[in-house]
């Protein structure tokens, strides 16, 4: 094997980061006060848009300690109970992981149509755990909202994804 | 780097993700035996994350407080005809204040009254709104002064009313629970007579009134302060104003301006914690608590 340069070597880093780095740099934009009505909401949406996106594309770029690094931070940035998301991200994770030969030649349509599923799973989840550790029964509406977001943001998020996995993050092109 | 086996890598690989599922379990389950853990976990993040966020903070900060100098010239004269009308307003209720004043006082010197020790209190600066799905909180910076004084407890005010309090405090930064918090819980007095009831978050933008006298409904409009009931909170804070909502269920319209909060105040009334307070006592108060059983 042939040793590599200094600055291939940093560019390949650099790609191999992309998805993480996308992951951290949204949930920390996502606390800015702009004053967005769900902003709130918006940030667990965004981390299992990333999470499906990742692993369904680059799965080598989103290794499990990555996804659970991921979903720690995001218990942290908000009040749920620690280690919630990680678990749940880390569910995501894998069924993407087990579903990825059938969904990878598939269609942006049913891409996004399994993505709203999975979602609204999460959300579900999440809210009958939160309810659970919670010891009380937590208001309905806001997994509703989150799915919603998470239905219609999808496409804006995927065509983001999509330039950067042809671009910045294309391990092969380094 | 280290070279290892094919065969070995490969069951690394594969041994990955059931490892990383159970230690996140074993987290969830620490983190329940434990609250004190991801506590300070968060006020950890927030003390390495507030610098940053004040720094992100500030150009948002700018852009909403106007379009600067020029911006301003254009809308100038037709404020400063308002401004005349209300300075004109302001001088009467400058009168009536005064007067009032004058006979508070004199009201408080028949009845021998000594005034409350002004509590410690700082500003800091919102910087970002870290709630979750299920929760409204939002992170303050706090001043380089500000230490001495535990924090947690502390009553946040922005320039008109009870907005929450805080519920971690590190070195440089503290989360402030809303009152619109799901989890708030805050004893109150409504009206003139101060008839005792308490105000729950709902995650929506108005609390809602529990437990009032049954046969004294709270008035539409009357005000609600805080109330010492139970001595997390210090008596006779602004806090908003009662509203029947289309349910015909009363509820508080906040005075703060929680949605865009921008700077709050942070007062501590430091002996003020009762035992049963649900929320973490700091270690340095035995003293003072042993002091409040003995009352």
């Amino acid at each position: 094997m042939r040793r590599q340069s200094l600055w291939r070597r940093l560019d390949a880093a650099a790609r191999y980061a992309v998805p993480f780095g996308s992951i951290v740099a949204g949930l920390f934009l996502l606390g800015l006060n702009f004053g967005l009505p769900a902003q709130a909401q918006l940030r667990p949406v965004y981390a299992v848009a990333c999470v499906f996106f990742w692993s369904l594309y680059r799965p080598s770029s989103l290794p499990a300690p990555v996804v659970m690094v991921s979903g720690l931070l995001l218990d942290l940035l908000g009040f749920s109970p620690l280690g919630m998301w990680a678990l749940l991200l880390l569910l995501l994770h894998g069924g993407v992981l087990a579903l990825r030969r059938q969904l990878a030649p598939q269609g942006f349509l049913f891409t996004w149509l399994v993505f709203s599923g999975f979602a609204a799973g999460l959300f579900v989840l999440a809210w009958g755990v939160e309810s659970l550790l919670g010891l009380d029964v937590l208001p309905v509406r806001p997994v509703l909202t989150q799915s919603g977001f998470a239905v219609l943001l999808y496409p804006a998020l995927a065509a983001f994804f999509i330039r950067a996995h042809r671009g910045a993050a294309a391990a092969e092109l380094a | 780097m280290i070279r290892l086996s094919v065969p070995f890598r490969q069951a690394v690989s594969r041994l990955t993700f059931p490892v990383m599922l159970m230690l996140s379990f074993g987290v969830v389950l620490i983190g329940r035996a434990d609250q004190g853990i991801s506590g300070e976990l968060r006020t950890g993040l927030d003390d390495v994350l507030a610098p940053v966020y004040g720094v992100f903070a500030a150009p948002i900060q700018a852009a909403e407080s106007g379009t600067g100098a020029i911006g301003h010239l254009f809308s100038l004269s037709a404020e400063n005809a308002q401004l005349r009308a209300e300075n004109a307003k302001l001088l009467q209720w400058q009168a009536v204040a005064m007067a009032l004043e004058a006979q508070n006082d004199a009201l408080k010197a028949t009845l021998n009254y000594t005034p409350a020790d002004a509590p410690a209190f700082f500003t800091g600066d919102v910087v970002a709104d870290l709630g979750g799905v299920y929760d409204r909180s939002v992170l303050v910076v706090l001043p380089r002064a500000a230490s001495p004084v535990p924090l947690i407890g502390a009553v946040a005010m922005d320039g008109r009313g009870v907005a929450g309090r805080v519920v971690e405090a590190g070195s440089r930064s503290a989360r402030v629970l809303l009152i619109t918090d799901i989890n708030s819980r805050i004893p109150v007095a409504l009206g003139t007579n101060g008839a005792p009831a308490l105000m729950t978050g709902t995650n929506g933008p108005t609390p809602a009134l529990l437990y009032w006298a049954p046969g004294q409904p709270p008035a539409e409009g009357a005000m609600v302060l805080t109330s010492a009931v139970g001595g997390a909170f210090p008596p006779g804070l602004p806090v908003g104003v009662v509203h029947y909502n289309a349910q015909n269920d009363p509820v508080v319209l906040p005075l703060a301006d929680l949605d865009s909060l921008r700077l709050l105040r942070l007062f501590s009334y430091p002996d003020n914690l009762p035992v049963l307070t649900p929320i973490a006592h700091t270690k340095a108060k035995p003293a003072a608590i042993a002091h409040h059983r003995k009352k």
